[in-house]
């Protein structure tokens, strides 16, 4: 690792202002993906800013069906909330299948929608969720935030503060997980308000994240994971790496679509 | 240079480091604690598992004055007036390790897992939960019965405590 030097922020003011302060400037929240980046050389930072200490950034409130999560909320957290699991046990269960639990008691959602690591478990679940991304200057629609692998809407120096979502009736997670790094090799969230259905697929596709529409509308009108089998999956945008090429991939988004709308039945 | 001051077993300890020395290397080398383990560079084997406020974290992940102002037990820390912590001994008497370079990790995790799960742990539970930990020689199956003894045996312990 190169070297850097470490600021601990007590709150989101002085955690920007110390971000915009010095020049090559990182947020480091759980640090599971960028100190290991920085392990290997691939990050260098002059200067961290860690938020774990920030208050603010802290917390999960339900009101209602209103869910609003803490930027530096650990996967840990997020997957015992009672509270969460009561109007949406699919986040909770995404974030219970995240990586193992070292890295759930570390690592934060903010820091994950943040890196948008197209394998990545949340990105899936904060689109499908419709959910507005908070930061320390705006707030960003989950459809507007994630702008195709590792890259995000989100300003130099710019901070999110939290997620918030209104909890839809029904709403399921169902990934493949890379058996070494439990990473998805396709993850697909779906989530059901009235006729109005939204599918996410991570893990898969070229771009990072995405919406299916084929998907959307074939739910929209038989929410039932027979409903799936006519909808065709073109692998042309998917991902083709060493674990698994772009047509299985297309496969795996079928399945794993089933498998996320049985778990809401 | 940083000034990290630490709980570590229960002794306060501090010591000057780089920003950029991660708590691994703060346990082993500056406290010389070198039960936790180095076993890859990619956050991924466990062998450096300690627990930092209760809660199991790799210390590979985390620089020192990160943790800075927490409160660290390491494998060294649980053996208790020379008697060996239930999970170190089931260890010993399912033969849950081989060459013993994982075991470090592999017993602050089952700890862990025990803290949260008590002795409702199922194998599938403890297997999901050693997800963070590899272990090239035993085939897990007996460290995953060491966890379940141990964990049956503290459950035990608790009730005939209260
Ligand atoms: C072994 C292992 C397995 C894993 N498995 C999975 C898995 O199955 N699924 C999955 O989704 N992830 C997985 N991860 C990644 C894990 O979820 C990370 O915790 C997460 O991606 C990053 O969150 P963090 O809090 O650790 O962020 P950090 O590493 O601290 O930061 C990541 C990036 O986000 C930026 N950042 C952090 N917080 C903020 C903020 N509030 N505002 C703006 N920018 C911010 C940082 O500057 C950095 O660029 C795994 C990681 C490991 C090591």
């Amino acid at each position: 690792m190169y070297a850097t030097n470490y600021h601990r922020a007590s709150s989101v003011e002085e955690a920007v202002k110390l971000a915009t302060d010095n020049g090559d400037a990182k947020f480091v929240s759980g640090g599971q993906t960028l100190i290991a980046t920085m392990k290997q050389r691939l990050a260098s930072p002059s200067d961290l800013i860690d938020l774990r200490h920030v208050a603010a950034l802290k917390g999960i409130a339900v009101n209602g069906r209103s869910v609003r999560i803490g930027a530096a909320v650990t996967h840990a957290e997020v997957a015992a909330s009672a509270e969460l699991r009561a109007v949406c046990p699919a986040l909770a269960n995404l974030a219970g299948g995240i990586g193992d639990p070292h890295v759930r008691h570390l690592g934060t959602i903010g820091g994950s929608i943040a890196n948008n690591d197209p394998a990545a478990d949340y990105p899936s679940a904060m689109l499908a969720l419709d959910a507005t991304i908070v930061t320390d200057r705006r707030e960003i629609a989950a459809s507007d935030f994630f702008q195709g692998l590792f890259t995000t809407a989100l300003e130099e120096g710019e901070m999110i503060t939290a997620i918030r979502f209104e909890a839809p009736e029904k709403a399921g997670y169902a990934k493949f997980p890379n058996p070494a790094s439990r990473y998805a090799m396709t993850g697909v969230f779906v989530a059901r308000r009235g006729g109005a259905v939204r599918v996410a697929v991570t893990g898969a596709g070229a771009d990072g994240v995405f919406r299916h529409e084929g998907l959307e509308l074939a739910l929209s009108g038989n929410w039932a994971p027979d409903a799936v089998g006519g909808v065709s999956i073109d692998p042309t945008n998917l991902m083709s790496d060493l674990h698994a090429s772009s047509e299985y991939r297309a496969n795996l988004v079928k399945v794993m679509a089933k498998r996320a709308v049985a778990s809401t039945l | 240079m940083a000034k990290v001051t630490l709980t570590v077993n229960g002794r306060t300890v501090s010591g000057d480091c780089e920003d950029r020395t991660l708590l691994v290397h703060f346990i082993r080398e500056k406290l010389g604690l070198t039960g936790t383990h180095v076993g890859c560079d990619t956050n991924q084997c466990g062998a450096c598992v300690v627990h930092m406020d209760g809660k199991s974290v790799k210390s590979c992940s985390i620089l020192a004055v990160q943790a800075s102002g927490s409160s660290i037990t390491t494998i060294e820390g649980l053996a208790q007036n020379g008697e060996m912590h239930p999970v170190q001994a089931a260890f010993k008497d399912n033969h849950g390790l081989q060459c013993g370079f994982c075991t470090p990790g592999m017993v602050m995790t089952a700890v862990d897992l025990i803290n949260r799960h008590g002795n409702s742990l199922t194998e599938e539970t403890v297997r999901a939960g050693l997800e963070g930990n590899i272990c090239r020689c035993t085939g897990y199956h007996n460290i995953v019965k060491a966890v379940l003894s141990a964990a049956a045996e503290m459950g035990t312990a608790r009730q005939a405590a209260e």
